[in-house]
């Protein structure tokens, strides 16, 4: 899978009341948390960012809460794949549940600007950012998160086991 | 065979295995599998999705719709009857509404539903509070929740253990809280990520349960998977009147092995205020100077149990709030509420000019019952104060123990607690 897009560049500790803040929990609907992503941290973000597009971010992304209405509000937006020195583990694992690529690199952030187009080998974990024309290498993903991804998530791989 | 911590010991009963090593990835059976108000609606919609008919065990999974009610307003309440549909079609016996909601890690270890040596997981990230009763638990999200309810497992990697080691006396107005804003202030908010945070020594094992919740609890806030802190005597007085299973006490062996040990001189730690925007933000309460607020939240899964309440009431007893400083207490679930007023706090805290909310999550995360305006500051013993957290973007809250959010409320600043009761 190949994925390209502008990329939206944010710090470290993204936590997920600036993903999604709580005011707006009480819905579930993918749509309307969509329109409030990122919205504590960079309130333009949701009227300006199309689909396709990348977040890059310092360490610790995701931490806080364990409302997966954060991934789905990104997924939603239209965002492709996340980028982060490290991701907060309730996030990371929600991520992979429902289908919201993310990758683990320690370069990128530092060597990305906000507005670069990045490119994305998914399946060999290749970042390449076109703009200053520099290839990366995500941290590789464990086996056992690839056949989940493969399966087409958590529940999917649930059901491929017949436990129903 | 391998010498194991308490949270090996616990993940290899649960997977069926004799041993495990960190890093191994398991799928273990769960004893609880929690969701609330706001995480539940998208796992029992998943649940329904995939086809599933019947949850694993109605005794095991637990719904509590904490967050935004009493429903705040109609979204919140379409969220809640889908809990209360599926509580009814499913026959659950864990659901709690109306009058005996509590908050959801406040009310679980209160009524016996969980107990030493579970592993727990809750679609709630402070889900890890019930590691100060020796269980493993864990916050996972909701897609992991509703595959929990289907098939009573889920995978898991076994985590690396840091040890922090606890030494000398507790200083005078320090609970446990002020343990863990201090080792998460050292340790940063990601210091511990993945890994499971487990607490030793003297000062520990003589920790009252309610401060023991309230540093488990806030594990996550250094990005950990869990905090655990080994049952013993004072467990065990806790447990036995209510555990509504058997019970089982682990202890890590000696030998165990641990990515990291880190010690602490409890003599050397004063109460501390988490500053905005991250519970790492760490200061004394003695160095921080003239910061006025205008409102002060005793309440949360953190510190909204009856030990906090008591030490607010004894700071709050004979005295005011500050004017113009809105003083909210939430007791978090019904019994601490009916013990609050019966030992005479409500009278206490009204005469003090307090709210008193029922209980509920609330202003916690910014859900109702005392939101912030730009510009306006609260001192919270809550565990978050990320930016946003109680209301505007441009508000801020410092998070405290009992004792100083009591005192900062009479003062109209933050506040040491013997600023007050020396006077
Ligand atoms: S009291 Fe606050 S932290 Fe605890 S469960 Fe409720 S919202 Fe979450």
């Amino acid at each position: 899978m190949k994925l390209k897009g502008k990329v939206w560049k944010y710090g470290a500790d993204i936590d997920t009341d600036k993903i999604i803040p709580a005011r707006y929990l009480n819905t579930s609907d993918p749509k309307e948390l969509a329109k409030h992503c990122m919205e504590d941290e960079d309130p333009t973000f949701a009227s300006k960012v199309e689909a396709g597009d990348i977040i890059v971010a310092d360490k610790n992304f995701g931490c806080g809460s364990s409302r997966e209405h954060a991934p789905i509000a990104i997924k939603a937006s239209g965002v492709s794949c996340v980028i982060a020195k490290s991701f907060a583990r309730i996030f990371y694992r929600n991520s992979f549940n429902m289908g919201l690529s993310i990758l683990e690199s320690e370069e990128v952030f530092d060597a990305t600007d906000n507005g670069d187009i990045v490119e994305i080998d998914m399946d060999k974990g290749e970042i390449l950012n076109v703009t200053k024309n520099k290839l990366f290498t995500a941290r590789p993903i464990p086996p056992f998160m690839q056949e989940l991804i493969k399966a087409g998530g958590l529940m999917e791989s649930i059901k491929k086991r017949g436990v129903l | 065979m391998r010498p194991m911590t308490i949270t090996e010991k616990i993940f290899a009963k649960h997977a069926g295995v004799k041993e495990v090593t960190p890093g191994d990835l398991v799928n273990a059976k769960v004893d609880i599998a929690l969701g609330n108000d706001i995480t539940a609606p998208i796992a029992i919609h998943e649940f329904k999705r995939i086809g599933a008919k019947k949850v694993f065990n109605k005794n095991k999974v637990v719904l509590v719709p904490d967050h935004f009610t009493p429903n705040k307003d109609i979204k919140s309440a379409e969220q809640c009857k889908v809990l209360r549909e599926f509580a009814i079609e499913q026959k659950l016996t864990h659901y709690y509404d109306g009058g005996e909601v509590g908050v959801e890690h406040a009310l679980l270890p209160e009524k016996g539903v969980v107990v030493p040596g579970d592993l727990v997981i809750g679609a709630d990230s402070h889900t890890c509070t019930y590691g100060a009763l020796g269980a493993f638990s864990t916050g996972v999200g909701s897609t992991d929740l509703a595959a929990a309810m289907v098939t009573g497992e889920l995978w898991f990697k076994v985590p690396e253990s840091i040890k922090f080691v606890f030494k000398g006396k507790l200083n005078k107005w320090v609970s446990g809280k002020d343990l863990i804003l201090h080792v998460i202030g050292d340790i940063g908010v990601d210091g511990a990520l993945y890994k499971a945070m487990e607490f030793t020594g003297k000062p520990i094992e003589n920790l009252s349960m309610d401060s023991r919740l309230a540093m488990c609890n806030m594990a996550i806030e250094a990005g950990a998977k869990s905090g655990i802190i080994a049952p013993d005597a004072i467990t065990e007085a806790y447990v036995a009147k209510r555990a509504e299973r058997a019970y089982k006490f682990y202890a890590s062996d000696p030998d165990a092995q641990y990515s990291e040990v880190r010690e602490y001189d409890c003599s050397k730690i004063e109460p501390k205020v988490a500053f905005p925007h991250l519970p790492e933000n760490t200061k004394n309460v003695s160095d921080v100077k003239k910061l006025k607020i205008d409102q002060v939240v005793i309440g949360s899964c953190t510190n909204g149990r009856l030990e906090d309440l008591q030490i607010a009431a004894k700071i709050l007893k004979g005295r005011k709030a500050a004017k113009y400083v809105r003083l909210i207490v939430i007791p978090a679930t019904p019994f601490i509420y009916n013990e609050a007023m019966k030992l005479g706090y409500f009278d206490i805290f009204l005469k003090a000019g307090a709210v008193i909310s029922p209980p509920t999550c609330g202003p916690c995360l910014g859900g109702h019952m005392g939101i912030l305006a730009a510009g306006e500051r609260a001192v919270a013993t809550t565990n978050r104060n990320f930016v946003g957290r109680m209301g505007d973007v441009k508000s801020e809250v410092y998070l405290t123990n009992p004792a100083v959010a009591a005192a900062s409320a009479i003062l109209g600043r933050i506040a040491h607690p013997d600023e007050v009761m020396k006077k």
